[in-house]
């Protein structure tokens, strides 16, 4: 039997060596590749947990209103109306789920109300534009203008 | 395989069966199902409900618990009733309704996790006639996704100044300084006729993306609802998909040394909640759509305006759509 099997022993080892290197590719494979790779495709499925899992910063408008209905009810029908309160105030999702020590930060009105109603190429018509040192070269603007209601009655 | 004949074989394998296998193939055959289900099949399946049912539903304690539907504990036995009957649930309810319900029954509808991934296909529209260039979104963006504010070139989203001669759209003049953080200064000498606008670029989050094309490890992604995600403990930093990007909305965050891009601030839509940087423009030029929402008020604007991409040339699939963009820009 031996003397029969003489002549063909490179070919199983070969085998046994081939079956081996697989082996270890299986381990190798199994410790490298996350158990939920490839669950929805080339990626792991926990991801989007992970990007979902986040925290939010800007606590979004409903919020807002639930308190600050005043504020509400005196920007109704102004201009600012459509703006939402983290726009301006910044983002305030830690105040706005309970932590009140957070306030919004004091906002320096001059530069903010700039920031958008600066003159300027590239605005549209319909957004009041002025030049700062011709309109109002040193007060601020809050002086005339309520921010939540800018127009003068 | 949907998930009646999953049931069915199920059923059919064994007279007598296990909860623990009953509700793993189950469950699978619901994920299955989940993941085909319409919106109206969820509405209207509570009212298909068997009301026998509903008294032995608590709420339920953990993941692991969820699903397997009743009070029993595993490996214990249950009766062909009990069988059809949660199979039948499963069937009815399909999914993600069927897990939403064991809240609705607790009388907490709110912490059912309702979000599916497959009903949602997200994008962005961008007004450009509504922009005034004030960088607003870029500061909240910032703000809300922790980016780097000390560095360059780390921007999720920037704001792009076009100055546009007559006749010449080739050769635009393009400025965004520090990606508008501050917004724009003043244009020093306009030439006659310039023409000047404002375009907020983003990532596309493109449906055939090629930065998820060339990453080797799967650490970036199409998500089911259409947002391209990266994988920060998969990414090795090679910055390959950086150079792939046509849109050049990758870098690399010099924290981590891996890739950071816009998630479309997944972790907020996928709450319910608009991105952050459309909660902060002040004129609404920026808004989130879902494409896959006939409800979503953002269609109306869809189907009522002229919408274009960025390189459409590239097939890219790209969903952040430009109502009046302007050929010069790129």
């Amino acid at each position: 039997m031996r003397e029969r099997f003489r002549h063909v022993e490179h070919v199983f080892r070969a085998a046994l060596l081939f079956v081996g290197g697989f082996a270890l590719f299986l381990v190798v494979r199994w410790a490298l590749v996350p158990a939920d790779f490839g669950v929805y495709g080339f990626y792991r499925a926990g991801a989007l947990a992970d990007n979902q899992a986040l925290p939010l910063r800007y606590a979004g408008q409903a919020p807002c209103l639930d308190c600050h209905a005043d504020v509400a009810e005196t920007r109704k029908d102004s201009r600012h109306a459509r703006i939402n309160c983290e726009a301006c105030h910044g983002p305030l999702a830690r105040h706005a789920t309970g932590d009140f020590e957070i306030k919004p930060k004091a906002l320096n009105p001059r530069l903010l109300c700039l920031q958008c109603h600066t003159q300027a190429l590239g605005k549209p018509a319909t957004l009041p534009q002025i030049v700062a040192v011709d309109h109002a070269p040193e007060g601020p603007c809050i002086a005339c203008h309520k921010p939540h209601r800018p127009k003068i009655d | 395989m949907d998930c009646r004949e999953r049931a069915s074989q199920v059923s059919r394998a064994s007279g007598r069966l296990r909860v623990e296998g009953a509700s793993a193939s189950l469950a699978g055959a619901a994920a299955e199902a989940g993941r085909t289900t319409s919106p109206g099949q969820d509405c209207r399946a509570p009212t298909a409900r068997p009301p026998e049912r509903s008294g032995d539903h608590g709420v339920p304690a953990s993941d692991g618990e969820r699903g397997s539907g009743g009070t029993k504990s595993p490996g214990q036995e249950i009766n062909r009733r009990a069988f059809l009957e949660q199979a039948g649930r499963f069937i009815i309810l399909t999914g993600a309704a069927s897990l939403a319900w064991d809240y609705v029954l607790a009388g907490t509808p709110q912490a059912a996790p309702n979000y599916v991934a497959t009903d949602h296909w997200w994008g962005m529209i961008i007004d450009i006639d509504k922009c005034i260039g004030c960088g607003n979104c870029v500061r909240a963006c910032k703000a809300e996704n922790d980016v780097p504010t000390d560095e360059p070139g780390c921007y999720r989203t920037w704001v792009e100044r076009y100055q546009v001669r007559p006749n010449d759209m080739e050769h635009p003049i393009v400025d965004s300084p520090n990606g508008a953080y501050d917004g724009f200064p003043e244009i020093d000498k306009p030439g006659d006729g310039v023409k000047v606008f404002f375009v907020p670029k983003l990532c596309n989050h493109c449906a055939h993306s090629p930065c998820v094309q060339v990453c080797p490890v799967g650490a970036t992604f199409e998500s089911p609802d259409g947002v391209v995600l990266v994988d920060k403990d998969r990414c090795l930093g090679c910055r390959y998909c950086v150079q792939a990007c046509p849109y050049g909305c990758r870098y690399i965050d010099p924290r981590t040394h891996t890739v950071d891009k816009c998630t479309l601030c997944y972790h907020r839509i996928t709450k319910g909640l608009t991105t952050a940087c459309c909660e902060a423009c002040p004129t609404g030029a920026r808004q989130l759509v879902d494409l896959k929402n006939p409800a979503d008020p953002v269609h109306e604007f869809m189907r009522t305006h002229k919408v274009h991409v960025l390189k459409p040339n590239l097939a890219t699939g790209a969903k952040a759509f430009y109502s009046g963009l302007d050929g010069s820009v790129r």
